[in-house]
């Protein structure tokens, strides 16, 4: 019998679950392998549990949605959250560090209405999850092997170093030492090719934090490098920002700003 | 039929961006209960975009939707310049609009053979048409690479891409890169004017209703990146009008807000409207394709498919038009310096007008921003649209019927993905 798979939504735009359907090369293949149980975007056809392996898109930010959430893990063999949303609580964690009843007045004439957590919280702050790729969105060369390493039993591996090396590997110019341009790379996990540096732009952390990221150096630079702690706060607090390398680190450097003497 | 209840429920209605739900409720023919339900569980993008760096809002607007990003890049990008006072090389402005070609193709491809055609055969998925029609979804599945090809040379990548910022690009292509590009264009070009064909067979169900059109209208270009905002009935006014003459309110049922234009009500925006209000200004190649296949304008909603497949063949034609008339910028992005202002922009997403407005302090920094997505817009015009279709259901059978008001429902390719949870469709007789 073909695993079946499933592929959830919570709060997200779409991009994570989009990279499937971007694998156009591969797409047809892998309906062949795989029986795709619900995946609502591409099929109007859905059954219910139980799931081999659950691809789940998006992060917690509604009462609703995290009992949703406990279902679908009870349901589910493989739980495998894709992309930052889900892995990190998402861009929409930026609300984390706001008050999120002033969000509600400041976007909607009637807030009362809106239903919403105070904060967007990664999958597994709710439930065990079985494997974690990062990035906004997913690089899709990775979700393919991590689901070919589902498919053949064995456990997925992906690089965990940081953009860095990637950059080293492929030859670029090294956008913070020669032009002084503030960078994640230090910090960052690779899987999206360098992108940004490949573009003549600095990294900005949609990969989530590297393993073991040294961010008290990288915030150290980046005042080396001119940026006022709110402009490197910013830079923490980004796409990954509630990621918690990242958020430490914010939130150390918001510290040290507020025990500063007036 | 008085007395009798009858109810229809669809789990997910699927193949849309996103998750919703409907319910409709007739009773005695009369229809006393319509809602298309979008739970989006709230990102509050406008609320958070506050206080960041201006040149940061290209890269966190482009979150809102994983399948349109480049029109909110663009759209933020056009706004924040006009706030910051900065006049854009013609020739980036050009390579702007090679962008936004490459997302009209991957957003168009995807919805004509992954999301919509299932329905005019029958099947259930894409997988399911990819047994009878092989070679339609393969074509559909090249057209798409091609516009992420195209996203990809300027942005880096496909979804979120990077190489947008105010000013320009961080990067300019490579005169190879646009060479592998142009020869993928010349058989994207045959693919296109095949799927134009394929989709023009489809057997369309017959619809008439009474309908307001507004798009964006340019002087002399299919209207993209800028124009004034036109409708069927005379709406003719500039972007910055947008909120005199467009109101936004909220419903219960919805987390998207909905749209009106003020002193009348519910409009389309879309494929449909773009070309039935510019049919015009398409070039030679599509315009003799787009009267073979179909009356522009017409005001029957499910022809929106093959608009958007005349699009995708537009998309094709124009990248290559602009390969071949691009002249290198003399940089990729222009200077700038942060001032206070305040900026709007409207351009036309694959789904239709997409408006942004901001303001900026003298730091640099964002004071509010405002985002009105096209989907939000066409909220209610799908709601009146299912109304008047509701009497005419109870004489089909319940699949029939259901699968009617799905289809009704994808033609206008909603992206609930930035909307909603799931959408679960019901139709109830008393």
């Amino acid at each position: 019998m073909r695993p079946r798979l499933a592929v959830v939504k919570f709060a997200s735009c779409d991009g994570c679950q989009l990279q499937l359907l971007n694998a156009e090369d591969e797409l047809l293949t892998l309906a062949r392998v795989v029986d795709i149980a619900h995946f609502p975007e591409a099929s109007r056809r859905q059954r219910p549990g139980p799931y081999d392996v659950a691809l789940v898109e998006g992060s917690i930010t509604t009462p609703a949605d995290a009992e949703r959430l406990q279902r679908l893990r009870a349901e589910s063999r493989h739980l495998i959250t894709i992309g930052v949303c889900a892995t990190a609580g998402g861009v929409q964690a930026l609300r984390n560090w706001a008050d999120v009843e002033e969000y509600k007045r400041a976007v909607y004439p009637h807030p009362d209405w809106i239903s919403a957590l105070a904060t967007s919280t990664p999958i597994a702050a709710h439930v065990k999850v079985d494997f974690e790729l990062w990035g906004c969105p997913v690089d899709k060369d990775q979700l393919l092997a991590v689901l070919r390493a589902l498919l053949s039993g064995t456990t997925p591996g992906l690089p965990t170093h940081s953009v860095c090396l990637t950059c080293k590997q492929r030859g670029l110019t090294c956008l913070a030492v020669a032009a002084g341009t503030p960078c994640l790379g230090p910090v960052t996990r690779t899987g999206c090719g360098a992108i940004c540096p490949r573009m003549g732009r600095g990294c900005y952390g949609c990969f989530g934090p590297s393993d073991q990221p040294n961010l008290p150096a990288f915030t150290a630079l980046l005042a080396a490098q001119g940026l006022t702690p709110d402009e490197a706060l910013r830079r923490l607090r980004g796409i990954a920002g509630w990621a918690p390398a990242f958020r430490r680190a914010s939130e150390a450097v918001a510290g040290a700003e507020a025990e500063k003497p007036a | 039929m008085s007395g009798r209840t009858r109810t229809i429920t669809v789990g997910n209605l699927a193949r849309v961006e996103g998750e919703g739900a409907l319910h409709l409720t007739v009773e005695n023919g009369q229809v006393t209960d319509l809602r298309l339900e979008i739970f989006e569980p709230p990102r509050f993008f406008e609320a958070f975009l506050r206080g960041r760096e201006a040149a940061e809002v290209p890269d966190l607007v482009a979150r809102i939707c994983g399948i349109c990003p480049v029109a909110y890049q663009m759209t933020a990008v056009h706004a924040l310049e006009r706030a910051l006072g900065i006049a854009v090389d013609p020739r980036l402005r050009a390579l702007r609009r090679l962008f936004y070609c490459g997302e009209w193709l991957e957003s168009h491809a995807l919805h004509v053979h992954l999301l919509a055609a299932p329905d005019y055969f029958g099947c259930e998925s894409v997988v399911d048409l990819a047994v009878r029609e092989r070679a339609a979804v393969e074509r559909g599945l090249r057209l798409k690479q091609t516009g992420n090809a195209i996203i990809r040379l300027l942005g880096g990548r496909s979804v979120h891409p990077v190489g947008a910022c105010i000013g320009g690009f961080s990067r300019l292509p490579a005169p190879a890169e646009l060479r592998t590009l142009r020869a993928a264009l010349e058989r994207a070009r045959d693919d296109a004017l095949a799927c134009v064909r394929w989709v023009a067979g489809f057997e369309l169900p017959e619809r008439h209703a009474e309908i307001e059109f507004v798009a964006l209208r340019h002087d002399d270009e299919y209207p993209m990146n800028e124009g004034r905002l036109v409708s069927s009935r005379g709406l003719d006014c500039a972007a910055e009008d947008f909120e005199q003459v467009i109101a936004e309110h909220q419903v219960l049922h919805s987390t998207a807000l909905h749209a009106r234009i003020v002193g009348r009500g519910h409009y389309l925006v879309g494929p449909l409207a773009r070309l039935n209000l510019n049919v015009d200004r398409l070039p030679p190649l599509v315009a003799a394709v787009a009267r073979d296949c179909g009356r522009w304008p017409n005001s029957n909603t499910f022809t929106s498919i093959v608009a958007r497949a005349i699009e995708i063949l537009f998309a094709v034609d124009e990248a290559a038009r602009l390969i071949d008339a691009y002249e290198p910028p003399a940089r990729p992005a222009v200077a700038w310096t942060p001032r206070a202002g305040r900026g709007v922009a409207i351009t036309e997403a694959p789904r239709g007008i997409l408006y942004h407005a901001f303001e900026v302090g003298e730091d640099g920094l964002v004071r509010a921003a405002r985002i009105v997505p096209p989907t939000s817009q066409n909220q209610a015009q799908i709601e009146a649209e299912l109304r008047e279709l509701a009497p005419s259901l109870l004489e089909r059978t319940r699949p029939d019927a259901t699968r009617l008001c799905e289809t009704l429902i994808r033609s206008y390719d909603p992206c609930i993905s930035c909307a909603s949870h799931f959408l679960r469709l019901e139709i109830e007789q008393r």
